[in-house]
């Protein structure tokens, strides 16, 4: 007897032609996102690896394109990470302790959280004016190096808190109960026992947001980070400028000196966060090993 | 047999579920008492209660009382630190911290103020030692805690929760995820470690109270229903309900 005598292999045949349109169709949308990262590194290397010299690093900007540099931006974005990274861990994964250990699950924790989730989606140069309005001005901290970082925490803030929320989260409950059941206080849980567990993936959630941060502009043109800056900012007060306004302020220049500049100016802002991004990966990858 | 666990009616709500109906018992030290009954029946639930670890879920009313050696645990009297400290517990599935063997048995004194060094190896080797554990792992103590197999990572739960000197051990169905080899090393643990401690336990394994409890509470829907001498309720049960229970005619 054959068992396969009332196949419709038509039918069959009809349903693996779907499979295999939809197939190439998947393919083509996976490929379309990493051609145009292709595209955009080629197309900046090109303009760019010229420029990419010494110079680049230790000259100041200058009206003359060649000897020019990012010395000032790429001093004063680190610089900002520096004060930013401290604060934003402090007030983010504190905030993140509170809403997942200590509160009370209830409305106002939801209407909290609700809040922060929408904070993390509002525009950027929203945060500018709430800055410009609170440090800049309320705070007279003028547009300085500390109003800006600052600015940047306010942005950062809610990405690092859902994130962070979600690393406490998937904490095993299991082993709150065993601290608590040794008579464990809540804040010698947390410190001992929850916090060690979720510490790699709450750093991976301050690194990404912090390599937000370092490419953001608009916040920073808004506050009013200095487009020209031929020194090095000599305290929290002082005016600065970081890479993305330098990058904006050679693109807005006539000559094509300038645009190969902005251009190898991309290219250390990108190596920058492929190198934050890559010691996020690292960190989560240990993270997992120790689960 | 004095007894150290004296509970006084008590009822327990979740919310507006009665999980815990007019519960009275008394829990001889230096003993097993064994907690049987079909799930959702309150067994684990009381065990809960014994150390305050039912309070920490929202919604959680208790009447009545519960007092361990003439204290009332759930007045002012006690803090719950110190309670837990006194009634430690081993939970169903084994739950070590991602720590080395060391630092599991560490935690608890170094959560109540013991830092030397000294007193510290002393706790660990003596804890490791009353749960059988030592033997097997004294050479890497400082290796993870996931690289021991499910039985003695329970035992080294074991081992954690006698660190802190505890007077009563609760074993809530510690052996339910285990095989039968390491379920038989717990067993035997339980029967040397009665003659310190006051262990109550909660088994889903009816042959398991049968071996190992002295006494054993039968619960149904949130109420006792039989609490005798383990020899008596399973050879000759008063109530009808119990009888069906451990004939295996339901749960």
């Amino acid at each position: 007897m054959n068992i396969f005598q009332d196949a419709n292999r038509k039918q069959i045949a009809n349903r693996r032609k779907t499979d295999w349109y939809l197939h190439i169709l998947f393919v083509i949308a996976t490929s379309i996102g990493v051609l145009a990262l292709c595209a955009l590194i080629v197309d900046i290397l090109v303009d760019g690896i010229a420029r990419l010299q010494p110079d680049l690093f230790t000259n100041f900007p200058s009206r003359k394109a060649d000897g020019s540099g990012m010395k000032s931006a790429l001093v004063g974005t680190i610089y900002m990470l520096l004060i930013m990274a401290p604060i934003s861990f402090i007030f983010g994964v504190g905030a993140a302790i509170y809403l997942e250990e200590y509160a009370k699950k209830g409305r106002i924790t939801r209407i909290i959280q609700l809040n922060i989730s929408t904070l993390a989606g509002v525009p950027s140069i929203v945060y500018g004016i709430l800055g410009l309005t609170l440090f800049v001005r309320l705070l007279s901290l003028d547009r300085s190096l500390i109003a800006g970082a600052l600015t940047m925490t306010l942005l950062v803030l809610p990405i690092i808190i859902v994130s962070a929320q979600e690393a406490i989260r998937a904490v095993p409950k299991s082993r709150r109960d065993a601290s608590f059941a040794l008579g464990a206080t809540k804040w010698q849980t947390v410190y001992r026992s929850v916090m060690p567990s979720a510490l790699p993936g709450v750093l991976t959630g301050v690194i990404l947001a912090m390599s937000r941060a370092i490419g953001e502009t608009a916040p920073l043109v808004m506050i009013g980070a200095l487009t020209y800056v031929a020194f090095l900012p000599d305290g929290l007060k002082d005016s600065f400028t970081v890479i993305p306004i330098q990058v904006y302020n050679w693109l807005s220049k006539p000559q094509l000196e300038f645009k190969e500049l902005a251009a190898s100016g991309i290219i250390v802002l990108l190596a920058l966060l492929l190198l934050m991004n890559f010691s996020a990966i690292l960190l989560r990858n240990k993270y997992q090993k120790n689960v | 047999m004095e007894a150290l666990i004296n509970i006084n009616k008590l009822n327990l709500f979740y919310g507006a579920f009665h999980a815990l109906k007019d519960v009275s018992l008394t829990i001889p030290e230096k003993a097993i008492t064994a907690f049987i009954g079909p799930s959702g029946c309150g067994k684990s639930t009381l065990l809960r209660t014994l150390n305050r670890m039912n309070d920490m879920i929202p919604g959680t009313r208790i009447e009545g009382g519960i007092a361990i050696g003439g204290t009332e645990i759930y007045s002012n009297e006690v803090d719950v630190e110190t309670l837990r400290k006194k009634v430690g517990m081993v939970f169903q599935q084994p739950n070590p911290f991602p720590k080395s063997i060391y630092d599991n048995v560490a935690y608890g004194p170094r959560l109540h103020g013991i830092t030397s060094k000294r007193e510290l190896d002393e706790i660990v080797e003596t804890s490791l030692k009353s749960a059988v554990l030592w033997e097997e792992v004294k050479d890497h103590l400082k290796r993870s805690a996931f690289g021991l197999s499910g039985g003695q990572q329970q035992r080294l739960c074991i081992a954690r929760a006698l660190a802190v000197n505890p007077n009563i051990l609760l074993m809530d169905e510690a052996t339910s995820a285990l095989d039968p080899i390491s379920t038989l090393k717990i067993e035997e643990l339980a029967q040397e470690l009665k003659d310190k401690y006051t262990i109550v336990m909660v088994t889903h394994n009816m042959h398991q109270a049968a071996r190992v409890s002295n006494q054993t509470v039968f619960f149904l829907n949130g109420e006792v229903i039989e609490y005798s001498d383990t020899e008596k309720l399973f050879s000759n049960p008063t109530d009808q309900r119990t009888e069906d229970y451990i004939s295996g005619r339901f749960g």
